[in-house]
């Protein structure tokens, strides 16, 4: 073994570094300085200082940007551009959580809530640089423990209890199927780090797949299909998704999805390069591309279906990820360059409308009295400007040209027909993505109807702070700008890409 | 001012609309009118110097060799061959200026709307400005673009300012046009792959051969998709309950404008990419047109609502649009496009006609509760004849050019086309006539059949005054004599439209089969 340079190690993750003291100096802030001061002045200042570590952590993050990609401890973590790219976005998701959590209603622990976000977020940024099993089993279990502590927030409600059982309950067990499976891949490839899986893998191309190893890596995708909340095992996310706090669902439903899915794509694009099998309608073949074909496919119809009737918010948008985690595994069946850049660009788009959905729900639903549907009833007249962006939000999860959501669909879907344009065989599951998202429209529609054409009893006007308008409006924009031009984005990720 | 500007002013007027304090319901109204105007304005100028530029080519060749005038054609995302790319000729030129005339007086006949001034007229000319896109586009993902922009602003028109189950009408609208442009995604995506997967541009495309087998399977797929909103039978469904549920001006836009857009983009996505498929389906497609003109018309005839007479009307009348344009002669395409527009300013007048001027007023609209109007109201029984004479195709308004146009072209495809078609145009001149007659002239008979037992003798004498109406306002009487006057000049002078419209058409037909 060469021996370690840990200068290296800490150059590499110094944002991680600086965001772990940054988590420990707001506690300490909450703790010594804010005890006696109210809720709504410790939320705010213990805010600031998060943000304000946050950010700094982006100044180390930027000296990573145009160097070639750096390995550190045997291939455990790897730093280049598309990786601090995506570190990026987490901490933009991690800003936006942090502003919108300091609108809303946290109880007294808040320097604890905001240290756990922080941790979070290591965790996630972690995970994004992990490119050997170990470690991203850690990563993912950092960021989980963060993420069911912070849904338990709610200390006096039952719900909010509810939810982070359940959705520990269902973590531990995911993680329990992910380690059995990595467990079983070390055991056939004998190696940890996706390089050296990837070379055991193409080793035994030709040869039948060893069944241990097809074990392992059914069980290890179960197990990241808990983390992202795929159909059939999405139980946890629609009670997670409406019993946390807000801001912690919408934590969940972006930042966690985006590395969950981040990893999930390195594992399987990189790791299991020669165990693709297919899709093509008429010549299925065992392999990941199969699996991940039958449950996005059973995510988009049920997870569609489901919202149709549901009654809260939250939990009509937690059925709604569910479908659009859905659609992401579009983007994967492609399995091709265009398919990565198309699952990497959706998720972008997906993670600011999400946050932006859930950030219009925060500030409202608190001001409203909850976050069941008829709460929202003539809110285009209660509150004009944040009626405005939810229905840009809400559009684009639908896919209405010219949001983000409806650009990153169709390049969701042409990278599918794209995979095999000769015989059209994956245009089987394109056709059902479009028709659900024909029927996603029908609930997004009801959603809008609620805010926009039903009359409120209520027509108190609402007043939202300054800065979250603000904020929500950016990210609004934000998603505008994506859909209306795409297009560095769009190279800038697939120029990252083709170094992977 | 080139014509696309026609979409920024309308998107900037709809930006302005939504900046001004929501109290001020008159400056708002202005705002848009002044928008409506000024798009109009620019559609024209530029309609006249292409129309001259037609003329002139004409004379001098003989005939066009490329229609199109180039307005703007830059790359929007390279890495789909996406382009920004706006064209005109002779076919969408019409269509163009169509809009226009629908916008504004839309706005005229939107006058009286009291509630929430701001965001309607925010949504309409949302609607409008897309509408403008659609027919512009030169670039399929462009044009889908645009298409799919103007399917939103109708769900929440007629569900906020719509009448009779205006939720549910919405609500359908909303998902017809919605899975209608779903078959249209996957048919655009499966054509550009077959096509190379190089380019999104129409006038590109049609250059890239795709075999018969695939044409002949998405060329249904994104005919139908987009004729679905063109009010084709059997999908017509969402028409008559739409327009009902609608406001006078989305009603006159949905029918006047937005049932074009399915037909125009049939032509242009579907006919213009696929000529084997089109020869493929041709038949059907002509037949179908065919069963939806009588259907139309036959269920006209039997409805007791005024509103959904003309609502099965367009539904008719579209099916001539359809018709023709199945028909690949020159003579039957042209009145095809001339229809379009025939037909969106008569529909935008029967609709202005029942939903303003006498569903405004009376709060009725039952056949049966309705009758005498004509004295009451003067203005809406000569504007009612006036629409519903073109409406029937009688000669002197563009209607009857645009007919019998359709009506030749079919012949020379298949007589039974023609007599199917003809057995429609008796039918409408039945509803038509009835519809007149129960509302604007049955006093006598309606207040005797129904009022002897209840009001006695006396009613006989206040029979004027059963109506306490307000008078007809003065936007409404503009708007109305604007759309008139366009029937009756198109209707006697035809050629200021059918010239440009038979040169492209004739470009079309040589890349035919």
């Amino acid at each position: 073994m060469t021996p370690v340079s840990y200068f290296e190690v800490f150059k590499a993750l110094s944002a991680e570094a600086v965001l772990a003291v940054t988590a420990l100096a707001v506690l300490t802030l909450d703790l010594a300085w804010l005890r006696r001061a109210d809720p709504p002045t410790r939320r705010e200042k213990v805010g600031m200082a998060a943000i304000v570590g946050l950010l700094l952590s982006i100044i180390p993050l930027c000296q990573h940007f145009y160097h070639p990609r750096t390995v550190l401890l045997g291939g455990t973590l790897a730093v280049d551009d598309l990786i601090v790219f995506f570190k990026l976005v987490i901490i933009v998701l991690a800003v936006l959580t942090v502003l919108i959590s300091m609108d809303y209603d946290l109880g007294r622990h808040v320097g604890e809530y905001f240290a756990v976000l922080l941790f979070g977020a290591i965790g996630m940024m972690l995970l994004i640089s992990a490119e050997e099993l170990l470690t991203i089993f850690v990563a993912l279990e950092l960021t989980s423990i963060s993420l069911y502590i912070l849904t338990a927030f709610h200390k006096g409600e039952l719900r909010s209890q509810e939810a982070a059982v359940k959705y520990f309950m269902f973590g531990a067990m995911s993680s329990a199927f992910l380690l059995f499976g990595l467990s079983y891949i070390f055991g056939t490839t004998g190696a940890t780090s996706l390089l050296g899986i990837r070379e055991a893998v193409k080793a035994s191309a030709g040869m039948a797949m060893s069944p241990l190893l097809a074990t392992g890596l059914l069980f290890a995708i179960i197990g990241f299909g808990f983390k992202v909340a795929v159909v059939p095992f999405h139980l946890w996310a629609p009670d997670a998704y409406e019993g946390a706090p807000t801001p912690v669902t919408a934590y969940i439903a972006t930042g966690a999805k985006v590395a969950s899915f981040f990893i999930l794509l390195k594992v399987l694009f990189v790791g299991f390069a020669g165990m693709e099998g297919s899709a093509f309608w008429g010549h299925f073949a065992s392999g990941w591309v199969m699996l991940l074909a039958i449950t996005g496919a059973l995510s988009m119809v049920l997870g569609n279906c489901a919202a149709i009737v549901q009654h809260n918010v939250k939990r009509m948008l937690a059925y709604s990820s569910i479908a659009h985690a859905g659609y992401i595994f579009i983007g994967f069946v492609a399995a091709s360059r265009m398919g990565a850049t198309a699952v990497l660009f959706y998720l972008i788009v997906y993670a600011l409308t999400n946050l932006g959905a859930f950030g219009v729900v925060a500030a409202l639903s608190s001001r409203a009295g909850g976050d069941e549907m008829q709460n929202f009833h003539g809110m285009a007249k209660r509150a004009p400007f944040l009626s405005l962006l939810m229905l840009i939000f809400v559009l684009s999860l639908a896919g209405i040209p010219p949001l983000g959501g409806f650009f990153g669909k169709f390049y969701l879907f042409a990278s599918a027909v794209q995979a095999d344009a000769q015989h059209f065989g994956l245009l089987w599951l394109v056709i059902l993505g479009i028709v659900m998202s024909a029927v996603s429209l029908y609930y997004y529609l009801i959603l809008l109807k609620h805010i926009y054409v039903t009359d409120a009893s209520d027509q108190g006007r609402i007043i939202t702070p300054t800065y979250l308008n603000v904020t929500l409006g950016l990210v609004a924009l934000a998603v505008i700008a994506l859909g209306v031009y795409p297009k560095p984005i769009l190279e800038l990720l697939n120029g990252l890409i083709a170094a992977l | 001012m080139q014509v696309d500007w026609t979409i920024y002013l309308t998107f900037l007027g709809a930006g302005v609309v939504l900046l001004l304090p929501r109290d001020s319901k008159t400056l708002i109204r202005w705002v848009a009118l002044a928008t409506g105007v000024g798009a109009l304005l620019v559609a024209l100028k530029n309609y006249f110097d292409y129309n001259a530029w037609v003329n002139a080519e004409v004379s001098a060749h003989g005939a066009l060799r490329d229609g199109f005038q180039q307005i703007v054609n830059v790359v929007w995302i390279p890495a789909l061959g996406v382009h920004y790319h706006l064209a005109v000729d002779g076919i969408n030129f019409p269509l163009v200026v169509l809009n226009g005339f629908v916008c504004v007086t839309g706005i005229l006949f939107s006058w009286n709307i009291e509630n929430r001034v701001k965001e309607f007229f925010a949504f309409f000319l949302t609607l409008i400005a897309s509408v403008y896109g659609v027919f512009l586009a030169m670039d399929l993902f462009l044009l889908f673009v645009f298409y799919e922009l103007a399917i939103i602003p109708k769900y929440f028109i007629i569900a906020i300012w719509g009448s009779t189950r205006k939720e549910y009408g919405a609500m359908k609208l909303v998902m017809y046009s919605f899975v209608g442009s779903a078959l249209v995604f996957i048919g655009i995506l499966a054509m550009f792959f077959s096509a190379g997967g190089q380019t999104f541009d129409i006038l590109e495309l049609v250059k890239h051969p795709i075999t018969r087998d695939v044409q002949i399977w998405v060329f249904p797929l994104i005919f139908v998709g987009f004729a679905v909103l063109a009010g084709m039978w059997p999908f017509h469904t969402w028409a008559p309950t739409g327009h009902v549920a609608a406001p006078t001006a989305a009603s006159m836009l949905l029918a006047g404008v937005v049932m074009k857009l399915g037909a125009y983009g049939c032509l242009r996505g579907a006919m213009m990419l696929f000529p084997q498929g089109l020869e493929y389906w041709r038949w059907w497609i002509a037949w179908i047109a065919v069963i939806g003109i009588v259907y139309g018309a036959a269920v006209a005839l039997v409805q007791k609502d005024f509103k959904f007479i003309i609502g099965y009307s367009s539904v008719s009348h579209m099916g001539f649009v359809l018709l023709g344009l199945a028909t690949l002669n020159l003579i039957g395409m042209s009145g095809a496009i001339l229809q379009m527009f025939s037909h969106g300013i008569v529909a935008s007048l029967l609709f202005a006609v029942v939903g303003r001027m006498v569903y405004d007023r009376t709060h009725t609209r039952q056949l049966d509760e309705l009758g005498g109007l004509a004295r009451v109201i003067p203005f809406a029984c000569v504007t009612f004849v006036i629409a519903g004479a073109a409406s029937m195709g009688m000669p002197g308004f563009s209607g009857f050019v645009a007919e019998i146009q359709v009506l030749i072209g079919a012949f020379s495809m298949s007589p039974w086309l023609t007599v199917g078609a003809g057995v429609g145009i008796l039918l409408t001149v039945a509803y038509i006539l009835n519809a007149i007659h129960k509302v604007f002239f049955a006093e006598e008979e309606h207040v005797g059949g129904n009022a002897t037992s209840s009001h006695g003798p006396g009613h006989e004498g206040e029979g004027d005054s059963r109506w306490n109406l307000p008078p007809i306002s003065v936007p409404e009487i503009v708007a109305a004599l604007i759309l008139m006057t366009l029937l009756v000049i198109v209707g006697l002078c035809p050629s200021i439209m059918l010239n440009m419209i038979k040169a492209n058409v004739e470009i079309f037909l040589r890349g035919a089969p």
